[in-house]
Order: C-alpha cells, then structure tokens, then sequence
C-alpha cells in the first residue's frame, strides 16, 4: 500500500482526509485507484492533478514507477511561464 | 529509473564555457525573421474590432455593409466558429479570440476583417455595426469577490467554492500542514497585514503576428511568433475543429515571451479568415492591441499571518490570497498558494486561495505565474518581523530555511535544494556590507519554483562530412539553440562549431510542449544527450563493422570510436567524421533520435539583495545596486543563465516600482503603451550583479535546472523592503509608484 498526501482542498472532498492509503505500484494505478475508490476527487482529477514522488514532481508518466515507501504527495497541476 | 539519480559525475570540456550566440549575427543585422516579417503572394491583410466596452452582451453583428466594400475579402465573426467546443478551458480560448454571446473586457474581439490593404480593412472595421447591450462591470479582484458585484458567468464555479460566494468566484485552493493557531500560540510576535500588487504585462518587445495560409484541399500553414507552436497547432486545431495532422505551424523568432505567448490570441482567426477569403491573411497586433486583448498576469490581494519566536523561528504562517485572472477562470492563484512559504521549514503553514474573474482581459502565465506576488506578501512581512525583532533579516531566512528533508509548505519532503547555499552566499557577498547613505535601504527576499519537463523531441542527423545537425521543437527564447548544441558537443565530443540547432516545424517532429515552466535547458537538454547517445552507439557499431570485432567491444571517447581494450586489436580510433564519410558504405546515414515525456525537473530558489535610494521630495526611487544569487544545477551557458537571472530582476523591479494596468470607471484601460505603461529601461539600472551556484539536479544526466522562472520571484519584496527601509515606511501596495510612495512618506 502506498500512502498518498492530499492538499487541503482534495481533503476537504473526502472527509477532511489528508492521507489516504491505496494499492498502486505505478502513477496510472494510482490516478486510476483514486479516481475508482474516491469518486468525490474526480473532477479534480479530470481538471489535472501533479504528483511528487520522493520529492520529485511527475506530470504524466503512468509508467513511473511507486515504491510501497515512496511519499506521494498530490498536488495542483502546475503551469509554468 | 524515474526513482533513481540520473546525474553523472563528470568533466566537462564545453559545457559551462561561453561559446558564441548562434543568432547572434542575425538579430543585430536584422536578418532574423520575426512574426510579422513573413509574406506570401496574394496575401491579404487582417485586423480585429474590438470591443468598447468592458461589459456587454452582443444583440446582432451587422457585418452586411464592410463585406460589400471593395477589397474586402472577407469578414468573421464568431458565428464563423464551431458553435461548441466540448473542452471548457479550450472553448475559453475560443470565447477570448472571439467574443460569443457577451464582451467580457474593454478590447475583446467581436469581429476580424480580411482586407488588400491596412487601409481598406481600418475602413471595413467601421462598417461593421455592432449592437451592444451595456451591463456593469467590475475590475477590481475584492469588489468581484462581494455577493452582489456585477456577474461575469453563471455557474462556472467549480466544486471547492462554497455557496453563497459571488458567482466571479470560480475556485478555492487550500495547501499546508500542522495547526497553524498551535503554531500562532508558541509566537512572541505575530503580523498581520494586507498587500496588493497590480496586474503587469510581460512586455515582449514583439507584438504577437502570424501569416495564415488555408487551402481549398483543407490543408494548412500557419508561420506565428510564439512560445509553443506544437501548442498553437493543437489548439487552433480543436477550435477550427480539423485535424492535427492538417495543420502544419512554424514558429518565427520571437522577440519575447515571458509566458505571455503560451496561448493564442490571433492565430485562428487568421486561419478562419484565410479559408473564407481563399488567400494567406497576415495579422500583426499593435501595442495597443497587445496591451488590452493579451494576457497581463493577474493582479492580486493578500492577507498574510506570520507568528515568529524571538529568535526569529517561524512558528506558523497563513496566507489567504485573492487573484483577478481577467474574464475567465485560471488566474495562477493556486500556484502562488503553494509557492508563497514554499522556502521555509514550517511546522505550521496554511495558505488559502481564491480564483476571481473580473472585466479585464484573460490573463496569461508570467514567468513563476502567481509566484512573485505571493513572495511579495510572505517576504514582506517577515522582513517587518526580523526588524521588529532586532534581527538580521539574512539570519532569520537561513534560521528558516527549507533544505533536505523539509516537508515543503505544499506537501512533499524536499530532495538536495540550493536555497540554504544562496543564503550563505549572499551574507558573504561584499554586498551585504556595503555603507549605505542617508534616504538609502537595503532589502532581502527569498524566492522559489517548481520547473517541469514534458513532452520533447529531439533529432539529431550526422552529416556526411561530419557535422552536426540538431532538431528541436521548443522555440528559443533564452538561449536555447546554444545550449543545446554545447550538449551535444559535449557528448559527441566535437567542437561546438561543429554542431546547428534549428527550431524545426510541427511536421518534422512528435508533440512537444510549449517553452515554458523553466522546461527547455532541462528536458530538450535531456533529449538532446539521449539522442547523442543513441548516435554514438551507431557509430560504434559502424566502426565495429569495419574493424571486423563485436560491438561491445567498441567505445566512445573524445569524439571517436576506439577499441575498448586490448583484446579488440589494435586499430586506430575513427573519429565522427571518418565514421561519416563512409557510413553509405556501413550501413546508410547515421541519426540518433528521443522521444520522451522528460520527467525529473528539479525545484529551484534565489535570494535577492538591493538597494535603493528614495527621493523624499518626488516619491522617485533609484536602484542603486542589485546581485542575485541563484541555484542553476548545471550552467550549461553561464551568459544565458546570467541573462535569465538579469531579466528576471529587471522586470520584477519594473513590477515593483512602475508597471500596473490603470483601469478608469468606465471600465476602461487608461494607459495602454509604453509611453503610460513604464517598463524599467537600460538608463534606470546598474548592471544586475549575479553569483551561480551549482546544486546538481538528480533527474538530468548534467544535473541541470530550470533557470527561467525564479529570477523574478523575489525582486518584488526584496524591492519593496529595501524602499521601506530608505523611506521609514512599510510599503504594501506595488508599484511603489512616486504618487503612492509619497502618499504613505505623507501619511507617516
């Protein structure tokens, strides 16, 4: 299981929950676990989400891979200039 | 391996150094050709009607009388477009290059003629009637915030807003950890205090420009000024509603971007208007134009909350920040929410964020978008409490500072980060104990951004007699073709001379994201070694072919193939040209390419030092001296990473002491040109001192970062405080313009 770290805004769709535990071994299984176990994150999700892995901020990549002890942290899809 | 360090430990021969500018030569000639230098036969000229009025709704466009002049070739309007586009933010471009049902802003487009000359499209421009219906507009980011301000759009709120909140209000974002009144309760001191900060334009020399060519086969040409033209393609594409694959864009040289050119503004309508008329139309924008139809950044009101130890130990910080993004939703509110404590080690930190539209015009990214107001608030209040508190303001940051192993303010656990570094650097520098004379101040800010990667690909094609030809798709806005030939020099091992960079066009390469997010030096430098390599493995191969021996035991090193050891036999290296001049005979011409989602970037921090001197008697302020200290990872081109960090200080501090849009009651922009609008000029400033430093980024083989961004986080609050200081009085409202600065001189 990987333990994932919600913003606040994400918490406060599900609960006040700012961590959440779900099965993932990649970036796809993560954003697809979330959007199936938490539906109250989706439009969020579909909006775009970033994810930091061990401190290193991913896009895209479903293939990246998650270790059970990395710390994923969800954040607001970033945007550059 | 994504999770892995990517960063080799290695000596670099051309990387680092200051090779030439490649486009040098063309610019100072005038040979380089910009947006609007492009012309095709038959070429028709386009220009846009723009709206009075900051708020209205369109009852009819009449446009019977301008297409039955003479030489008018054709008129749009947005009945012209796809009535729906199922992509909100997309159908938001639409809406912004083309007005729908309402004008939203005064200069949104309502109608676009296509004429033979300027003069007879100023003319048609006339012809056409356009009936408004006048409503109430709101330009001010807390006015749009109250319950009864005049509505923009109904519903557009997404689900974060509560209910009850102005329908202006589109969403709210919330980062941080620990308890914050915890965190307050442990304070000796705690500030409170507002800011705000104005919108600014990026203030790209070049207007936005592009030469739009349909065909009647529903094939397409676009040549356009701007930061992504994969971005412009795809975008254009989904409005007009044609496929990609139709639609080939080349991107000119730009004269400036800043983030302002990442979106479109003229580009499909010079599309719908060269398919209606049958003939390339060109559109170039005035400075008018530019100023009141492009994206400005957004402006901004903050509340912040710093509670702080006597020793200068944060204990908490709340921040709850307010951004107008014009006319449509997506101000970078959420990014100066994560971004504004992001350089310190809290164990409390709250920041709440506010998503606001207003009458203006959309705004568009501005380098670290929504960063450096939310530094300018942060900064700002912990360099009041470092002074209240008897403390040294440099003290108190490297006493708070964010470094390995920090939880970040806006969630993960920081990898090696330079911040610490630059704050040392920075009390050691000869700057920080210079004398200062009377009416002078000397102020310190912090700042901080994410970087990113994405989409890049890169070709790179060995020519026959042994130079190199790189292509990428990323236009080049600081230096980029430079770079990325120094790394494939490197990595080859040839001279730099030996290697050209081209920005190729969308049909000669995949999908590559726009230049932007500090991503270029990281992730097409990244590419760019990965195709390399990838060379240099088919050259081994090749010379492994003719030596008769296995291909493992051929390597690469110092520009040629050689044996790897003794039991290879003995033959004499072959270097990439003699691999080249007979690589017919080997196997065919040798390339070595990459595609890659480049993922990895590493975040980035600066610490700013200036000072100012303040005329009490005209409310002028003088930049004195300004020396940014800055983590690059890797200077690939230290002139260009020097210029990145020049270019960031000077426009903060135009941001600082003069830019801002000045809206009249009418809803109207006062000042829109240079002549109103100042931007900070070459008589205004000293040199901008700079000192690299060099914190390797563990995701890009030469340890690179991005270098863009960052630059113009702190000069808001390192400016403001330093004016605070010359004047005895906190500054909290940008630009400290000579009105504003003697107003609070008065009110001291």
């Amino acid at each position: 299981m990987v333990r994932v770290r919600l913003w606040g805004s994400l918490a406060a769709a599900i609960g006040g929950q700012t961590e959440i535990e779900v099965e993932a071994g990649t970036l796809r299984e993560l954003l697809d676990t979330l959007a199936r176990d938490y539906p109250a994150l989706q439009p969020q999700l579909e909006r775009g989400v970033s994810v930091a892995i061990d401190g290193v901020i991913y896009n895209d990549d479903w293939f990246t891979p998650i270790r059970p002890d990395s710390e994923v942290v969800l954040l607001a899809r970033l945007k550059g200039g | 391996m994504a999770l892995d360090s990517k960063t080799e430990a290695r000596k670099f021969k051309i990387v680092g150094t200051r090779p030439l500018r490649p486009d040098g030569i063309d610019k100072v000639t005038g040979r380089a050709r910009f947006g609007a230098d492009m012309s095709a036969p038959g070429m028709l000229v386009g220009l846009i009607l723009r709206s009075p009025h900051p708020h209205a709704r369109i009852r009819s466009i009449d446009t019977t009388r301008a297409e039955s002049m003479e030489g008018v070739h054709a008129v749009v309007t947005r009945a012209d477009f796809p009535a729906f586009v199922e992509d909100e933010a997309l159908a938001d471009v639409l809406d912004n290059c083309m007005a729908g049902e309402k004008a939203l802003y005064d200069g949104h487009a309502v109608a676009a003629v296509a004429a033979t000359s300027g003069a007879v499209a100023r003319a048609a421009l006339k012809l056409i009637e356009v009936e408004y219906e006048l409503l109430a507009h709101v330009t001010d980011v807390d006015e749009a915030m109250r319950p009864d301000a005049p509505a923009l759009h109904e519903d557009r709120a997404d689900e974060t807003v509560p209910a009850g909140m102005s329908d202006n209000v589109m969403a709210r974002h919330e980062f941080g950890h620990g308890d914050i009144d915890a965190g307050f309760a442990k304070a000796d001191r705690v500030l409170e205090r507002g800011y705000r900060t104005e919108a600014t334009h990026q203030g790209y020399i070049e207007p936005h420009a592009c030469l739009a060519t349909f065909g009647s086969d529903g094939q397409a040409d676009l040549w356009c000024c701007t930061q992504g033209h994969y971005m412009v393609r795809n975008t254009c594409a989904a409005i007009l509603g044609m496929e990609q694959g139709r639609l080939r864009v080349t991107a000119s040289e730009i004269g400036g971007g800043f983030g302002g050119k990442t979106t479109v503004f003229l580009e499909p309508v010079a599309l719908m208007l060269s398919k209606k008329a049958g003939r390339p139309v060109k559109m170039v924008m005035g400075r008018a134009e530019v100023f009141r139809a492009t994206g400005p950044t957004a402006s901004s009101s903050i509340d912040v909350r710093i509670g702080m130890a006597k020793d200068g130990r944060i204990t908490a910080g709340f921040a709850e920040l307010r951004y107008q993004g014009g006319a449509y939703p997506g101000s970078p509110v959420d990014m100066g929410s994560m971004s504004a404590f992001a350089p310190y080690d809290l164990e409390h930190v709250k920041t709440v964020g506010w998503d606001v539209v207003t009458n203006r015009p959309k705004q568009a990214a501005y380098r670290a978008p929504g960063a450096p107001m939310a530094a300018f608030a942060v900064e700002s209040a912990i360099d009041e409490l470092a002074r209240e508190l008897g403390l040294d303001p440099l003290e108190v940051r490297l006493k708070n500072a964010a470094r390995e192993g920090t939880r970040a303010s806006y969630g993960p656990t920081f990898p090696a980060i330079g911040l610490e570094a630059t704050l040392r650097k920075a009390k050691d520098h000869p700057h920080w104990s210079a004398p200062l004379g009377p009416n002078q101040g000397r102020g310190v800010a912090c700042g901080f951004w994410f970087n990113f990667g994405g989409d890049t690909c890169v070709s790179l094609n060995i020519t026959p007699d042994g130079t190199v030809t790189v292509s990428e798709g990323n236009p080049d806005i600081g230096g980029s073709r430079a770079s990325m030939s120094m790394m494939a020099a490197e990595e080859l091992g040839i001279p730099y001379e030996k290697v050209r960079t081209i920005i190729a066009d969308t049909g000669a390469l995949g999908q590559n994201d726009v230049t932007d997010g500090s991503r270029v030096t990281f992730a097409v430098g990244l590419a760019t070694i990965e195709a390399a390599r990838a060379a240099k493995r088919e050259m081994c191969k090749r010379a492994a072919r003719i030596w008769e021996i296995e291909e493992d035991a051929v390597v690469w090193e110092d520009g040629a193939a050689r044996p790897a050891g003794p039991n290879a036999g003995k033959h004499p290296p072959m270097s990439l040209a003699e691999i080249a001049a007979v690589a017919t005979n080997t196997g065919g011409p040798i390339a070595g390419h990459c595609e890659v989602n480049a993922e990895g970037a590493g975040v980035s921090f600066a610490t700013h030092m200036v000072d100012t001197e303040v005329d009490p008697e005209t409310g002028a302020v003088k930049i004195l001296r300004y020396t940014v200290f800055q983590d690059a990872g890797k200077a690939v081109h230290p002139a260009y990473v020097e210029g990145q960090f020049q270019g960031g200080a000077v426009q903060g501090i135009g941001w600082a002491l003069n830019e801002e849009y000045i809206y009249g009651e009418d809803g109207r922009l006062q000042n829109a040109g240079f002549l109103d609008y100042r931007i900070p000029v070459a008589s205004d400033l000293p040199m901008i001192d700079t000192v690299i430093l060099e914190i390797p980024n563990p995701g890009h083989p030469y340890g690179v970062r991005g270098v863009g961004e960052t630059s113009i986080v702190p000069p808001l609050a390192a400016v403001a405080n330093a004016v605070s200081h010359a004047a005895g009085v906190r500054l909290t409202h940008l630009p400290i313009s000579p009105p504003r600065l003697l107003a609070a001189i008065g009110a001291k």
